[in-house]
Parts: structure tokens; sequence; C-alpha cells
């Protein structure tokens, strides 16, 4: 894909937007053509003309609230997106495929960024966005090109169809560890967690293009959730799989605190952000926090200390092999605490965790 | 290990240790700071013999600490803060109801390997409004030492002069109702009579202070005896957003009494060791 494509239409109003992309459309390959109107999708591409026949079926009997996740068919979204169909109707956005979902679950198998995904999703008018579609792995070539252009590109449209509801689930590991910070940071905290590291000063600037939503469009309800490491199962992220290394390597010297949160205590923290009349900015805890080299112990790996430097040097060269997806300049968060504040997450959201640490840990595999 | 030392601690002192308040102790040991009752036992006999073999400390006025939440406001002296250590010693091995003391401590400590791991499983916090009014709404006795930095560095000519006091633990104290213990330490000033201050030093190594100490060179403290006074409780009603200088007003309050109770001390000692 060249990178012209990649880059959002300039063009803003509507009408324009789906103009072009029908003319791209009939340029471009049967399967991104499929992704530009519903009608054009049955006449021309037969993989997903069983799906829109299915949808347009679904829509007379089916009047619950359309809700759209992106990111669908990564760990955290096949979770979300179980959890939500049994209440909205779900339609899944993401560019891997998503096999084993429940029938009532529509996927669009399309980039975030291109122009037929935009007029896809303006043609559907979700109720809803749920954005999870967040590449984490620095190694993903195109990670910051999909993260930026596909979330900007989402919240055009967004503003666009003046959706009902926008999640965006960013992460507590903003604020950044950091030896002098306050001990629980709360939501109007600094994100401070840009560092040294290239892969979190994105993540902030997302979160705060989620943020002007706020000021954008007053009407609809936008939501930010800032959660804690978050661990289970289903997961693939890197506190996961930290966890489940058979030797568990620290920093020498330190041991922080932590929180830690179950993949469905956020699941529930979600379908809480999706409630009418919840808006604004919450950080989301799991129960209560620990110090890392005591969570260790509750695991059947082995801690290993290793010397900050020595550390250092080893991951920079693991990373630049491939062999680990972490960066050394995020070392910091085996070194120093970063703690939020769950307050106003238990008083507004109503959230409270179900799990305690050591369930979450011992349900870790 | 751990159990060994332990049954090597006088038992009565583990009872002190098991009789302070629990209730914010979590299901991995520890408390939401990282305080853990049972690194202290670990630590306590180094703290006794300090406090009993070492300062030979003289407390006086424990009867004073009252039940919940407080502030404990003190001089702060001797190059290395072995002042806020003998104070929490007094109050977990000496006071009628023992407590653990969480000290504010300074910010760069937290940046040391083990050296700020241990601070924290011993109840040290790093020093910052937040973290203290959670303390205080947790009901924790909290100790700050208003003259920060510069008090504990200041030089041996300015001795038992209280610097300047910050005003952050008065608009605590006020916004939570908490009760102000005030604290005079006298000995600890000729623990390590600094005489010349290198700031470009301090400066490059990223110190508070890099003091010339003289007898013994190295900022080790001499033995002499510590005289520990804590003063009956103060209590100052407001909401913690009262104006300025309604607010230095009580702060001066504070820093008079203890300054009157640093030369009450200073005038019953007899000799310095």
């Amino acid at each position: 894909m060249s990178d012209d494509d990649a880059r959002p239409s300039r063009a803003e109003t509507p009408d324009q937007v789906s103009g072009e992309v029908k003319k791209t459309a009939k340029k471009s390959t049967r399967k991104k053509a499929a992704k530009t109107t519903a009608k054009k999708t049955a006449q021309r591409a037969p993989a997903s003309k069983a799906g829109a026949k299915k949808k347009a079926k679904r829509k007379k009997r089916d009047d619950r609230p359309l809700v759209l996740v992106t990111g669908a068919a990564g760990g955290l979204g096949r979770l979300v997106c179980r959890k939500l169909h049994r209440r909205y109707r779900v339609c899944g956005v993401d560019r891997r495929p998503f096999p084993d979902r429940p029938k009532d679950i529509e996927h669009l198998r399309i980039d975030l960024r291109r122009k037929s995904a935009a007029a896809a999703i303006k043609k559907m008018k979700p109720a809803a966005i749920v954005h999870l579609g967040v590449i984490h792995n620095p190694h993903a070539g195109d990670a910051f090109r999909f993260n930026l252009e596909g979330t900007a590109q989402l919240l055009r449209v967004a503003e666009a169809i003046d959706v009902d509801k926008f999640v965006y689930l960013s992460s507590a590991n903003l604020y950044g560890p950091s030896a002098t910070s306050s001990g629980f940071l709360t939501e109007e905290a600094p994100l401070m967690g840009a560092g040294r590291s290239p892969e979190v000063r994105d993540l902030i600037s997302l979160d705060m293009m989620v943020q002007s939503l706020f000021w954008k469009r007053p009407a609809s309800e936008t939501v930010i959730l800032r959660p804690v490491h978050i661990v289970g199962p289903h997961l693939r992220n890197a506190p996961s799989k930290y966890f489940r290394l058979g030797r568990i390597p620290t920093v020498m010297g330190f041991d922080p605190m932590i929180q830690l949160l179950h993949e469905l205590d956020l699941v529930d923290a979600m379908l809480k952000a999706l409630e009418p009349g919840i808006r604004g900015v919450f950080n989301i805890s799991g129960a209560g926090q620990a110090p890392l080299s005591r969570l260790i112990r509750a695991r059947p790996g082995q801690q290993l200390f290793i010397p900050g430097p020595m550390f250092v040097a080893a991951l920079d060269r693991m990373f630049q092999l491939h062999i680990t997806q972490f960066p050394s300049t995020e070392l910091d968060h085996l070194r120093y605490s970063c703690l939020v504040d769950d307050r106003r997450a238990r008083d507004d959201l109503g959230f409270v965790p179900q799990r305690s640490m050591q369930e979450t840990l011992a349900d870790l595999d | 290990m751990q159990q060994a030392i332990k049954d090597r601690v006088d038992p009565a002192l583990i009872d002190r240790i098991d009789a302070i308040p629990r209730e914010n102790i979590g299901e991995f040991g520890t408390d939401a700071f990282g305080f853990d009752p049972e690194v202290v036992k670990l630590i306590a006999p180094v703290a006794n013999w300090f406090y009993r073999r070492y300062f030979r400390v003289n407390a006086r006025g424990l009867e004073h600490l009252p039940e919940g939440r407080f502030l404990l406001i003190s001089n702060h002296s001797g190059q290395l803060p072995f002042d806020g250590f003998m104070i929490g010693t007094a109050c977990l091995t000496e006071a009628p109801r023992p407590r653990i003391v969480r000290s504010m401590v300074e910010r760069w400590s937290a940046e040391l390997p083990f050296v700020s791991h241990f601070f924290v499983r011993a109840g040290q916090v790093v020093g910052d409004p937040a973290t203290c009014r959670r303390l205080l709404e947790n009901d924790e006795a909290v100790l700050v030492f208003p003259e920060g930095a510069r008090g504990i560095n200041k030089l041996f000519a300015k001795r038992y002069q209280l610097e300047s006091f910050g005003t952050g633990f008065m608009r605590l104290a006020l916004e939570t109702g908490t009760p102000i213990v005030p604290v005079a330490v006298v000995g600890a000033e000729e623990q390590a009579p600094a005489i010349y201050d290198i700031k470009p030093l301090a400066k490059l190594l990223g110190f508070p202070a890099a003091p010339i100490i003289f007898p013994q060179l190295v900022p080790l403290p001499l033995p002499v005896r510590y005289h520990i006074t804590f003063g009956p409780p103060m209590t100052f009603e407001g909401t913690g957003d009262e104006d300025d200088e309604v607010v230095v007003e009580y702060v001066k309050k504070v820093r008079n009494t203890i300054q009157r109770m640093l030369q009450a001390g200073l005038e019953q000692r007899q000799g310095l060791f």
C-alpha cells in the first residue's frame, strides 16, 4: 500500500469524502470496494455479500444501539466484543481476521486509515465507538502511522456522525513511573511518561487527540479510560507476558509498588463507560497494590536480580534482535512506582474491581 | 533467615510491633505505600541498638501522643537523618501506644537503589502533600521536618537556630483536622559538625549538600546523647483554605513552640555525651 492513500483526505465534509471514496473504490481492488458502501458491497464482493444481507435482515429485528469496536480481533478486543454483544449490536473493525466471533457480531476487515473505512463507518452510523485499535508493538513497522492516522480518521468520523459515545482505552503508564512522583496520581496529573520513549510519546498524543473531542463535540460523551497494567489469560501484552516468564528479571536494588487490573475487570469498566451520562477521564485500577517482588513470588516464575546498567545493555541488544518488544527506555517501570488514584472511577463510574491481585495473578495462564 | 533474625529480637519489641494499627495493610502484607510491619521487625533490633546504646536517647513527653492521626513537627539537624530515625524508634519502643511514624523523606533518596526500597518497606514516604494527605486520611502518624534539607545541612555555627518553616504541613493539618505534636531534638546538631558546605560539589553529585565535617571527616555521627522532647498536641481550627497570612501566623506559633522547647532542652542538658 502506498503512503498516499494512507493519508486521510483533506476534504472534510462527509459528501466530498464519500464521493472521493466512491471514485477510488472503483479503481481499487475488489476487497477495498467491498467496504465502500453496503449496497456496493452487496453487488461487487461476494465474500461480504452474506454479511451485508445478514446485517440488513438483523436491522429489522434488532434495534439495539450499534457499537463499533476497533481492534476487535486483538486479545482485549475479542473479550470486549463477547461481552458487549449481549447488550448491543456490535461491529468489529480490524485489519486482522476475527474468525471465531459470535454469529451476531459483524466484522469489517479493514485498515482504519483507509477512506473506505471512514465511509463504511459513516454509513453504519454507530451510536458508540470503542477505540481499542492501537498497536503497542514497537517492532510493527507502521505502528506510528497506523495509530496516529487511524485514530485521527476515526475521530473525524466520530465528529461527522455526531456519535453519542466515544470510549478510548488509554493507559495509566502515560503518567510515567518516577522516583519523585507523588504517591497516587489523579487524572489531572501531567502525562510525563514520554521521557525517552518514542512509543509512549505517540500514545500520549493519541490520548490528547481524543481529549480534543471534549470541546469539539460537547454533545458526544467522550470517555478516556487509563487503566493500570492489564493482565489476563487472553492477553499477550507486555505485563501479561512479563509475569508468565519462567525467570522474571527485575532491576537490582529496586522494588516498585505495582497495581494490576484483571482483563475482565477492564471489560466491566468498559461496559460502565458505555452507560449514558458517563463522560470524562478515568483512572482504572484493580484492588490494591503490592511490591513487584511479592507479585513475582505469587507466580511460578523465579525472580532474577539484574544490575541496572547490565539490564539496559542486554535489553537494548535483545530489542535490536527483535527478541523482546520491551525497549530499555521503559525500564523505569521496574524501578519506580506509577500508582494512580482511582477514586473518580469508583465514585462517578461506579467501577469496583471484582478480583484481588492474588486471583488476577493466579488466573494468568 | 527472616525468622532466625526475628527469633533473636526481644519478644516485648515484637509484641509492640504487632500492636501497631494494621487496618491499612493489604493482601500482600504491605500498605498502599509499601510499608511492611514484618520488615520493621528485622530493622527494630538495629534501631533499638542505636536508640539505647549509641545515642542513649532520653525521650520525654511521649504520653502526649494522641490516638489516631497526628503530625509530628520537628527541628531537623545532623547531616544524616538519624533524628527522624530516633523519633520513630521512640514512638515505636517507648510510647504508651506503639506507633509507626511515617516520615516524609527527601525526594532524591527515592532514586537510590536499595536505600529507596528499604526506606519504603520501613514506612518512609517521599515528601509530597498528596501523599501526606492520604496518610493522614488513613489515620497514620506522619513526621514532617518543615525546615527540609536547609535544616539538616545547616553549618555548626548555626546550630539550634531554626530555619524558616514551610507552610504546607499546616494547610494539611487544617484540612484534615490533624493535631500537631511539636518535637525538639537536642544533641543531633553535634553528631556531625559541618564547617563548610561545598555547593558546587553537591550540585555535581546531585546531593542536597556536600558538607566538610570536623572532627570525623565522614558524615558518620558521633555518639552524642539525644534528648527528644514531645510537646502537648496543638490543634488549629480551619479548612486549609485560609489566606497565607493566617497560615503563616499558625506556623509561627508552632515554630516558636519548638524553639522554646529547644532552649529548654539545651539549658537542661549536661554535656554532649
